[in-house]
């Protein structure tokens, strides 16, 4: 059989081509980013012509997925963590409307916070959408369980969302293909009004997924992903969910366990698997790599059963992601301590690069701001966040996409001024056009400051929605056209930015600033490309 | 057989290219690869690390464990230390001495390079200037990961063949120019090793 040496995500990919996808739709997001760039370069999917183009968040990217199954495809969306809060509206209604064609959520998250705000657990909003999720234990798994998934999900016509975190997506391994299936042909819903959720359709609707909870309990117990290994020693018994599995068994070679072990990657929790291993065994270790979901639903609240172990009682760390070290300690096993980091090492955090035009535009806004005093710029997510940090300590806010202008009009109206707001340009079509519509609305007095590089530049250099049409959109939302003023933010234009930066604090209204020029990286990829490409076949 | 690697280096050095040419020469010798990177952060001049395994049985983690790394390989020497702990007590420090001073507290050389040699197995090569030497001036990352080869438990004609495979596209000179450089940088180790 052909293998491939896949990262995590990548597997996902390939599985979900060769599974008969017809589009994927996503916003990029660290670490679920690679999926969506293996479907644009892949050649099954360049021929079968499958929809790779970025969305503009993970809203849209969530209807357009839906819109996709409504029409008898199959479509998987993808996003990090965070994106799942932006989709959550459509994701947790796209569970009482059902699918037609199979739909796959795929949601990366970042325990550890890697690169993200948070590290919340995607897992919880799989359950409380009451509707099934995947989590693979290897790359493998992720292949098979994104080749397999649009089946299930069409056959309880049911999203189904794949849950994977950091390392899964960020590590390669060789994967074992299977067979292309055939994309589905168009094919209307069977019942017109499946997807509208009026009330008296939605009350329907909800019954109705409620009455198909036990056939995906009998669909997770009957899983190849949920394994029951039996063992001798009942002293404890560990149920280990998607990638703990594999710390687990970097403590037991060869899948010796001395102890029984449930390998959970399907959910929801297959019942009597769970209640299997909770009555033979005296103690249970429950590895998550997040939050605490199977231990807090096996522990209860009132009586807090003992008898599980966790993140709950400080067995595991409440937080961070887990490591064979962290599984091994809490295993009572020995660790190795390896040496010491010398003292003299010291820290090197990321820095904006060399010739990045965000360095110039807050050498000009510090300088402006020298006027007007500190604690008064509201920033966002992107390359530019780094501004936070010495030696500019430009910026007083990062949140989540979008959340620099709103946060700018709510101080604006608190009595801050001026108040800035400071954007990528991704970042305001993902998420900022509407927070400058609620300050236009009311002619705030507040400038915003688009950082025009022509890219995703935080996650790769992605296509930016916004490229070539801000001024439109900001004109078009109703910026009055003299307060949209473009700069070209080099060393040798400080002067004239910091003039315009001023005036148009001084304005009483709404303005937009945007300093426009290219993200060096991009630069320099499209004039040569310099990438290595490791995807490769062998026997 | 098995190699626990881990890989460094600040931001955009080409760690990744060390880790795609190991993991040619593994898949070469049918054996199992696991490798975790990290990606997410564009910008340049952060500190990267990855963890490459090999082995002929199937690989559990995908990470190592601390204390059980055979390598570091490493592009910048203040790198090379950070990740000590996963150095296992007879593993081998291979680094780069050239280093890439992007923050102004970085330590003295003299001292930088005392603490690697305090290691009781340790490669400690100027990559930059040897790469310079045989004409290939930016495949200093070959130089090392030659340097590292005698050390990771795969034959070094693989290697070689992993470079071919790797740097085809960019055409017959590139290809030779990164195998002159993994074979100066094993040289290097033979030599001092020897
Ligand atoms: C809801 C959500 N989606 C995606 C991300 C991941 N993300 C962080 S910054 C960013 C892109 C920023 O691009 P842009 O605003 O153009 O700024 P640049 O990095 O180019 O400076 C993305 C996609 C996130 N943090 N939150
Ligand atoms: S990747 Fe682009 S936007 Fe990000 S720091 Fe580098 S030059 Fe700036």
């Amino acid at each position: 059989m052909e293998k491939l040496l896949l990262l995590g995500a990548e597997a996902i990919a390939q599985g979900a081509i060769d599974g008969g996808m017809s589009g994927v739709y996503a916003y990029p997001g660290t670490p679920s980013t690679e999926i969506t760039e293996y479907v644009q370069h892949n050649k099954t999917a360049v021929e079968r012509k499958l929809h790779s183009q970025w969305s503009a968040n993970e809203k849209t990217a969530m209807e357009a997925g839906l819109g996709m199954s409504y029409a008898g495809k199959r479509a998987m969306v993808c996003m990090k963590h965070v994106g799942l809060n932006v989709a959550a509206d459509a994701f947790i209604n796209s569970a009482i409307t059902g699918v037609n064609g199979g739909l796959i959520v795929t949601v990366a998250d970042d325990p550890s916070m890697h690169s993200s705000q948070n590290e919340q657990d995607s897992r919880f909003f799989g359950k409380f959408a009451m509707i099934p999720i995947f989590e693979p234990a290897s790359q493998q798994e992720a292949y098979d369980m994104a080749y397999e998934g649009f089946e299930l999900s069409e056959k309880l016509k049911i999203p189904i969302m794949m849950r994977i975190t950091t390392r899964l997506a960020h590590s390669r391994a060789g994967i074992e293909t299977r067979p292309l299936k055939q994309e589905n042909k168009l094919k209307y819903p069977e019942d017109p009004i499946q997807f509208v959720l009026l009330p008296s359709n939605a009350r329907k609707r909800y019954k109705g997924l409620l009455g198909l909870q036990s056939l995906m309990e009998q669909e997770a117990e009957r899983s190849s992903f949920n394994t029951y290994y039996p063992a001798r020693n009942k002293s404890l018994g560990i149920i280990a969910c998607g990638i703990a599995f594999n710390y687990l068994m970097e403590n037991y070679p060869e899948r010796k366990f001395p102890h029984p072990v449930l390998q959970l990657g399907q959910y929801p929790l297959p019942f009597s698997k769970v209640e299997k291993i909770v009555n033979e065994c005296e103690h249970i270790l429950i590895l998550e790599d997040g939050y605490p979901l199977v231990e807090e639903m096996l522990k209860g609240y009132l009586d807090k059963n003992s008898k599980i172990k966790g993140r709950l009682d400080g067995t595991i760390p409440r937080d961070g992601e887990l490591n064979p070290d962290i599984v091994a300690k809490a295993l009572g096993l020995e660790v190795k301590i390896g040496k010491q980091v010398p003292s003299i090492v010291a820290n090197r955090p990321p820095e904006l690069c060399a010739g990045c035009s965000h360095r110039d535009i807050y050498n000009a806004l510090n300088e402006t701001m020298k006027e007007f005093g500190k604690q008064k710029v509201f920033s966002d997510i992107g390359c530019y966040t780094l501004g936070a940090l010495p030696p500019w300590n430009s910026i007083n806010s990062c949140v989540d996409m979008g959340a620099s202008i709103t946060m700018a009009k709510g101080a604006a109206d608190a009595g801050v001024h001026p108040a800035i707001a400071v954007i990528g340009d991704s970042t305001f079509t993902h998420s900022g056009m509407t927070a400058l519509l609620d300050a236009i609305v009311e002619n705030t007095p507040m400038t915003v400051i688009i950082s025009d590089n022509g890219t995703t530049g935080m996650t790769g250099g992605q296509a930016s929605h916004a490229t070539g049409r801000l001024e439109e959109i900001c004109i078009g939302l109703g910026v009055k056209p003299e307060h949209v003023k473009v700069l070209t933010p080099l060393p040798k234009y400080h002067d004239e930015m910091v003039k315009v930066l001023r005036e148009e604090m001084l304005y009483e209204g709404v303005s937009v600033v945007i300093p426009r020029r290219e993200c060096i990286q991009t630069l320099a990829r499209s004039k040569k490309d310099v990438r290595v490409k490791v995807e490769e076949v062998v026997k | 057989m098995k190699s626990d690697i881990i890989l460094s280096g600040v931001g955009g050095q080409g760690i990744l290219s060390i880790a795609a040419v190991v993991g040619m020469a593994a898949l070469e010798n049918h054996l199992y690869l696991k490798q975790a990177e990290v990606h997410g952060m564009s910008q340049r001049g952060g500190a990267v690390q990855s963890h490459l395994r090999i082995s002929e049985k199937e690989i559990a983690s995908d990470l190592i464990p601390e204390g059980r790394a055979d390598i570091i390989i490493s592009v910048e020497p203040m790198e090379s230390l950070r990740y000590l702990p996963w150095l296992s007590e007879n593993g081998w420090l291979v680094t780069n001495t050239t280093p890439f001073v992007n923050i102004t507290d970085y330590p003295d050389m003299k001292v930088l390079i005392a603490e690697i040699e305090k290691l009781p197995h340790n490669i400690a090569i100027n990559a930059d200037e040897i790469a310079r030497q045989v004409k290939s001036p930016r495949s200093s990352n070959m130089v090392i990961l030659g340097a590292a080869s005698p050390f990771i438990d795969i034959p070094y004609q693989s290697l070689e063949n992993g470079i071919k495979k790797i740097f085809e596209r960019k055409g017959e000179k590139i290809v030779q120019l990164n195998i002159d450089a993994l074979k100066a940088g094993r040289e290097f180790s033979e030599a001092k090793r020897n």
